[in-house]
């Protein structure tokens, strides 16, 4: 040992240190805290699930889709939020999507994609946005208009020719051929509508705000951070409270009850933001039923 | 009560909490590191591990006690991942792909946690429990050794020792983050985040689908990711998981303890010189530039500017409805300010203006608090800088703390501050003069630039935190982003402790009239101009083709 250079004799000791510590953080540590979380608070560490009939049905804390097999929402349920996880726990993943991200790249009619289905074209996260309000307005029977949306739920986006001075050309590029463009003409010239495979990425873009407001609360049409958000907004349950009342055949104040039962508010009074638990929710109102 | 007010208290019951605590845990952190005491069951770990505890280093050795851990560190995490399918717990996944393993295993080495794989799909809890999280602890207490021994260096006179780096480390983590990160895993656990050895439950919907219900040993190792700045997350959404952090308790929390030693370790800084003022002045640099980029960044995600912001009615987008706007703007700062890189939102789909606050944080260099330990000693070298600029302009040698700034001295601290700029700068210049590293960007135009700035920001200053959007799992980013997060850690870490070396060897200068007092808020001021100035001067070319294009225009 003595007789090693001491570079040698340095690493050597580096790797018995790190191997004692990691006895001591990464086995003896965890393992503490797992015996101490399993007998004090099991339910919890076990990861808070909620039973159906002595079946678990999920966790509390984790959301799910309410959707049936054909994608279509269960109108007897409160619906989540929008996933770019599709609430898949494998998966969890948020839509990473920009602020300023407005412009489709429509879908090529007999195109194919890289996998040699349809070719999808990519929607931009307004559209998505205008898209989830049209829907959701559809369903429980509310405007689904929004700022910055057409009538037919993709974004208002113009792109304007040339990007610099009067404009001689501008197509509204999230609306495919042969949809009516949502303006009729922008500063004099006639708007087209867009053409499937053509770059307008030269153009200006120019975003039109219109004159709508909003119905559909602002958790409803966008993807959450953890792609499981377990909640929505009280508004958004206020606005499916009808609709479900409706499918179950109970009246709307016992389903407001429910709301408030399920309803969680900030921390201490002031962490966090009201939220409105989704699951517990619907098992609540099954539990009605039975 | 109104949002706007609740996220005000949310703000100021942090700062209240961080005041409190400072003191303490400063005064703490000072025994820790000055004792000369060694606990029974240090002793015997000494003994075990062949090394001397009472023999003192001098900076070289030092240095090299610092590479010869990190590098070990890295070939066992590398081996780690590799062999993972042989191990136990190992969830049935196969070995991480060698690139992947390559760049998790420097991430998270050099207290970065830059993560190009998704933990739910790629790490087994062996991994994650005893080679992940072991290096949440050690790199943590890395940081705090090298602030420790740069302060030696301030403190001591006419010596070439720098203390011992094996018992630096050791007592970092032992009597530091351990303890700490105990009663914080109890505490996360007690209020929902889970803590089991399962695989994955599957579980009938109420819709009639299923879904796979992970498990695994989430609390132990979320407190360490946050209490050692670390930020590698469990599951691929990090703190914005629910079994990461099930509620906005947990998400305060957390916020909390990704800034509780940060801003204690100026306290024991003061008290190490033997003289307080000194810690609160560097406390105050923190503070001032913290506060202001905590209140900026929240209030721009709640004013919600942009165009589908406007849309939805609020930058929700990549947001939980449980942490709220407010709160998530909140831990984006406290996370880039720090070197935490955990994220309970998504920067990638803040607004363009909140989302630039997030860079211009880490691109500050990590020292608003910045790292458990990397933010003291790099903002002690922000110090150094300002009395040598002050010194110019009035014309005398400058000193800081009795020591003479002279020209060794000053080149050490030049070259600490360029080493991040250029890697950041150079990185992302390579990646976008290529058409094939421009394809991994995930949205266009100017917000594709700061997707990439943002990755070599984060990388290069050890944060961690991501834009995500950019496919970063590709041999080439793995292997460019592995060697930012080496060249960012170790280069700055051998100059601090040169500069301490030096400083150490010094006769300490009386203080005379013409001295500039640096416990002042004059001084206070000052260099904070010179961080905010020097950032400015080195970034705002990048920033202007990036998130200022996209946000004003």
């Amino acid at each position: 040992m003595e007789r090693l250079p001491s570079w040698m004799r340095r690493h050597l000791a580096a790797l018995r240190v790190l191997l004692i510590l990691t006895v001591v953080t990464g086995a003896v540590y965890p393992l503490v805290i797992t015996g101490i979380a399993q007998g004090l608070f099991s339910g919890k560490a076990g990861g808070s699930l909620l039973q159906k009939d002595g079946k678990d049905v999920g966790s509390s804390l984790v959301g799910q889709s309410f959707a049936g097999a054909d994608g279509a929402p269960v109108r007897k349920y409160f619906q989540s939020r929008p996933s770019a996880a599709g609430y898949d726990m494998s998966a969890t993943a948020a839509s990473n999507l920009g602020p300023e991200d407005v412009v489709d790249t429509l879908p090529v009619p007999g195109a194919k994609d890289a996998e040699g289905g349809p070719d999808t074209g990519k929607q931009s996260l307004l559209t998505q946005v205008c898209a989830r309000s049209r829907d959701i307005g559809a369903l429980e029977g509310v405007s689904g208009a929004r700022p910055y949306c057409t009538a037919d739920g993709v974004g208002a986006v113009l792109k304007v020719f040339p990007a610099v001075g009067a404009p001689v050309r501008a197509v509204s590029v999230n609306q495919a051929c042969p949809a009516a463009p949502f303006v009729a003409g922008y500063q004099g010239v006639k708007v087209e509508c867009g053409k499937p495979g053509e770059d307008y990425a030269k153009g200006r873009t120019v975003t039109v705000r219109g004159t709508a407001t909003a119905a559909v609360p602002a958790d409803a049409v966008t993807a959450s951070g953890s792609g499981l958000d377990p909640d929505i907004s009280i508004a958004y349950a206020d606005l499916q409270a009808a609709r479900v009342a409706r499918e179950r055949g109970i009246t709307p104040a016992q389903v407001r009850t429910l709301i408030r039962d399920n309803t969680t508010g900030r921390a201490l009074g002031f962490m966090g933001e009201p939220a409105v638990n989704v699951l517990r929710l619907n098992l609540a109102l099954d539990r009605l039923r039975g | 009560m109104s949002q706007a007010l609740a996220g005000i208290l949310f703000i100021g019951s942090l700062l209240v909490a961080l005041v409190v605590t400072h003191r303490p845990l400063g005064d703490y952190l000072y025994r820790v590191y000055t004792g000369t005491r060694h606990l029974a069951a240090e002793r015997v770990f000494y003994r075990l591990a062949g090394v001397q505890p009472d023999a003192e280093q001098r900076w070289s050795v030092y240095a090299r006690s610092v590479l010869a851990f990190s590098a070990v560190s890295i070939l066992f995490l590398y081996a780690f991942q590799r062999l993972q399918d042989r191990l136990l717990l190992s969830l049935g996944f196969p070995p991480v792909p060698g690139h992947i393993a390559w760049n998790t295993a420097v991430s998270f080495v050099t207290n970065t946690n830059w993560q190009a794989y998704s933990g739910e799909s790629t790490m087994g809890h062996l991994v994650q429990m005893a080679g992940l999280a072991v290096q949440n602890f050690v790199s943590a207490a890395v940081g705090m050794a090298v602030a420790i021994a740069l302060v030696r260096g301030l403190a001591r006179n006419r010596t070439e020792n720098l203390g011992n780096f094996w018992v630096d480390l050791v007592r970092g983590t032992v009597r530091v983050l351990l303890p700490i990160a105990f009663v914080g895993a109890i505490v996360l656990v007690a209020s929902g985040v889970i803590q089991n050895l399962s695989g994955v439950h599957e579980v009938a919907t109420l819709a009639g689908g299923t879904q796979g219900v992970t498990g695994g040993p989430v609390a132990s190792q979320e407190i360490i990711k946050e209490l050692g700045n670390n930020g590698g997350g469990f599951y691929n959404t990090n703190s914005a998981h629910p079994f990461e952090n099930p509620n906005g308790w947990t998400n305060w929390f957390q916020i909390f303890a990704i800034l509780v030693l940060p801003f204690a370790m100026p306290r024991a800084f003061g008290r190490m010189v033997g003289d307080r003022r000194q810690g609160y002045a560097i406390a105050a640099v923190m503070g001032v530039l913290a506060l202001a980029s905590v209140v900026v960044l929240t209030a721009l995600e709640v004013a919600h500017h942009g165009t589908v912001p406007q849309a939805v009615g609020a930058a929700l987008e990549g947001k939980d409805v449980r942490f709220g706007v407010a709160n998530s703007g909140t831990f984006a700062a406290a996370t880039t300010l720090t070197s935490t890189g955990a994220v309970d939102s998504f920067h990638d789909s803040f607004t363009a203006l909140g989302g630039m606050v997030t860079m211009v944080n880490m691109m500050l260099g990590e020292v608003a608090p910045g790292g458990v330990g990397a933010g003291l000693y790099g903002m002690l070298v922000l110090a150094v800088i300002t009395v040598f600029v002050a010194g110019l302009m009035v014309g005398r040698t400058p000193e800081y703390l009795g020591k003479k700034i002279g020209s060794r001295e000053i080149k050490l601290a030049s070259l600490y501050f360029l080493t991040t700029p250029a890697l950041v700068l150079f990185g992302t210049a390579l990646a976008m003069g290529s058409a094939e590293q421009r394809a991994s960007m995930l949205n266009g135009g100017p917000h594709g630039l700061s997707e990439v700035l943002y990755a070599f920001t984060s990388a290069s200053n050890n944060n961690g935190s991501a834009f995500a959007g950019l496919t970063v799992n590709t041999p080439w980013y793995d292997t460019v982003l592995g060697l930012c997060m080496a060249f960012g850690r170790f280069l700055p870490i051998i100059f601090v402790l040169g500069l301490a070396g030096s400083l150490a060897r010094q006769a300490p200068v009386p203080a005379s009239a013409g001295t500039l007092p640096t416990h002042r808020p004059q001084f206070v001021g000052m260099v904070v101009g010179v961080t905010v100035i020097l950032v400015a001067l080195t970034f705002l070319p990048a920033l202007a083709l990036g998130p200022l294009a996209e946000g004003i225009l």
